[in-house]
């Protein structure tokens, strides 16, 4: 089974996001790069597919040089081969054109995204590049069985959750539950060695357009200071959630 | 014209269906012209009942009984190109979410998900929204002529518009899925976490799920839903569809209260934009109570049930 895992390069979880001064960007001074977090999700989930049935487990990011050490990671954590798309993405719309162009070329049985890259919560490529390759998808997934050519899969709906299946090949959108937390893997020291060994090719782009652009951004309003009120005077609160916050 | 995606959930409309109609008709007067409402399957709701939230024409689609997402979006998409859809607004639901991208691709048309508030200008789209998790807010602008909306459920709210008389307009279609779906089932409490207008959400200061009980009281008499914290649902205490935060599910009610959650960043990313909040904690020094608006410090197995006493004794 050919495997392909969609990885964005976004800021750690952890980061304190700053935008440059004149809004145009985030500011990356002092921001470290990771996997998206869902997307560790797929990668992992993508490995034990290959275990399980054989196959091979590659991993794309459409970005510039700099993503290539979270290409690398993937690579240490077993990835068999990395593809880099050569440029700047502006949008969701060109980020699925990009790699809708490269899937046509390779074929692949099962795409694998995240359900949304924790930088621009877009949630956007995933969806235009089923309907790009006109392939089945399932968004929010959080389950996933390969039996024949058939997947079955799970897809969280609001609050609960419902289950549906499809010929490969199909592009899901993971999230945790594809999954456990505690079956993520990470790099080990073989692994480290071993990747520097894989190809990680750069590829061209096809000249995809964007359809939307950033105008600017800004920080969210800062929020007033708190109001701590004594746990002997709960009825205090009340009164403020209903007069003051009117929220009850 | 505006199209919506007016959704259905267990044959009735959700109540972010209408903020999200209620949206597409501001749009439509900003733009001058209509709004048109598009509603899937066998509905128990009054279709008029988007009419008073200000749908001039509502196209019933039948045939079509279950959530697709080829299927609706190019249903949707195909009512874009026959009336011209100048916007198409969705809300950013599990089923809304999952037609954003399809739809774009079918019409050739920018998405701009996680919108908070109605467009700045109209020529060209400009439109406010949020990213980096609640860390920023980006102002994008789109460069088609049809341009597809995802809005964040209880971000905008509703007005009132003057109730119209909409037009209801039947169409039988056969569908066009790629996927298989099976049977559906609810895990979380009654209230479906994104349009929860109230929250209430604990962390691993409960010590064991044997202790939500006054958790769920709460949630209860504020007919609220329940949340929780990351490691909560990790270790099993809860189910996963109620994480909350950066990798869980993004969140603004009207009111959030944070029960034994120490506030971590990744937390707070999908929490911040609650209008108020709430933060109950026994350590003074935990980072949610610079993120809240308002604070006790005391423990929650003592609070939480005076609150819930008060609450009760309040709506009396
Ligand atoms: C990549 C990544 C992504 C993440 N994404 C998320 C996410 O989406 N959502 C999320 O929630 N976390 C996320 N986290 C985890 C996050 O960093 C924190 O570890 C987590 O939020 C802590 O959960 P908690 O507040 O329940 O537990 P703790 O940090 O253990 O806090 C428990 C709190 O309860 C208080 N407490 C204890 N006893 C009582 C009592 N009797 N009464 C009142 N208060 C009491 C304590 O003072 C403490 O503040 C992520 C982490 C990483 C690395
Ligand atoms: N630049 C990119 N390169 C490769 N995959 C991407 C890129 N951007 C987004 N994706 C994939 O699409 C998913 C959703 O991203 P987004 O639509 O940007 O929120 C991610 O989790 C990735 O799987």
């Amino acid at each position: 089974m050919k495997i392909l895992v969609c990885i964005s390069h976004v800021p750690d979880t952890t980061s304190k996001i700053k935008f440059t001064s004149d809004g145009h960007s985030l500011d990356k001074d002092g921001v470290q790069f990771v996997i998206n977090p869902y997307d560790e999700f797929g990668l992992t989930k993508a490995l034990q597919l290959k275990e399980e049935h054989g196959g091979v487990v590659s991993v794309i990011t459409f970005g510039d040089s700099d993503v290539e050490q979270t290409l690398r990671k993937a690579l240490a954590i077993g990835a068999d081969d990395a593809y880099r798309l050569d440029g700047v993405p502006n949008d969701g719309i060109q980020t699925s054109q990009e790699l809708a162009f490269f899937i046509k070329e390779n074929e692949f049985d099962l795409i694998i995204c995240g359900q949304e890259s924790i930088d621009y919560n877009g949630g956007i490529v995933p969806g235009a590049l089923a309907a790009n390759l006109n392939l089945p998808f399932i968004n929010a997934c959080i389950g996933l069985e390969i039996n024949d050519n058939v997947a079955n899969t799970v897809r969280e709906t609001d609050g609960g959750k419902e289950t549906a299946s499809a010929n490969l090949p199909i592009i899901i959108a993971g999230k945790k539950g594809l999954v456990e937390e505690k079956e993520l893997r990470i790099p080990n020291m073989r692994g480290i060695m071993t990747a520097r060994s894989k190809t990680l090719k750069v590829i061209e782009l096809s000249g995809a357009k964007s359809l939307s652009e950033s105008i600017s951004f800004s920080a969210p309003p800062e929020k007033k200071a708190v109001k701590i009120i004594s746990s002997e005077n709960i009825e205090e609160l009340v009164r403020l959630l209903n007069e003051e916050s009117k929220v009850i | 014209m505006v199209i919506i995606y007016a959704e259905t959930w267990n044959k009735k409309f959700k109540k972010t269906t209408f903020e999200a109609v209620n949206y597409g008709a501001r749009c439509s007067k900003e733009i001058g012209t209509e709004a048109i409402a598009v509603v899937f399957g066998e509905c128990d709701s009054h279709l008029a009942d988007l009419g008073n939230h200000g749908a001039d024409r509502i196209i019933h689609i039948q045939g079509i009984e279950q959530f697709e997402p080829f299927s609706f979006a190019t249903v949707l998409s195909d009512i874009a190109k026959e009336f011209n859809g100048k916007l198409i607004i969705v809300n950013g639901t599990a089923n809304g979410k999952s037609l954003i991208g399809v739809m774009s691709s079918l019409l050739s048309s920018s998405a701009i998900s996680n919108v908070t508030e109605l467009p700045v200008n109209y020529e060209p789209i400009n439109v406010h929204r949020s990213a980096f998790s609640s860390k920023g807010i980006e102002k994008c602008s789109s460069k088609s002529n049809c341009t597809i909306l995802g809005i964040v459920p209880n971000s905008i709210g509703i007005i009132s518009l003057e109730d119209i008389e909409s037009i209801i307009e039947v169409r039988n279609i056969i569908s066009k899925g790629k996927t298989i779906f099976g049977e559906s089932q609810n895990e979380s409490g009654n209230v479906p976490l994104p349009e929860a207008e109230r929250v209430v959400s604990a962390g691993r200061g409960m010590k064991g799920p044997e202790n939500w009980g006054i958790i769920t009281e709460l949630a209860e008499v504020l007919n609220a839903g329940t949340a929780c914290s990351k490691p909560v649902s990790d270790i099993g205490w809860r189910p996963h569809s109620e994480h909350v935060g950066q990798t869980g599910i993004q969140i603004n009610p009207q009111l959030y209260i944070a029960i034994g959650i120490s506030g971590a960043i990744q937390h707070l990313a999908g929490v911040s934009r609650s209008k108020t909040i709430v933060v109950i904690n026994n350590d003074p020094e935990a980072p949610f109570f610079k993120a809240a608006d308002y604070g006790i410090i005391g423990d929650a197995f003592d609070v939480v049930p005076r609150l819930t006493e008060a609450i009760k004794s309040f709506q009396k």
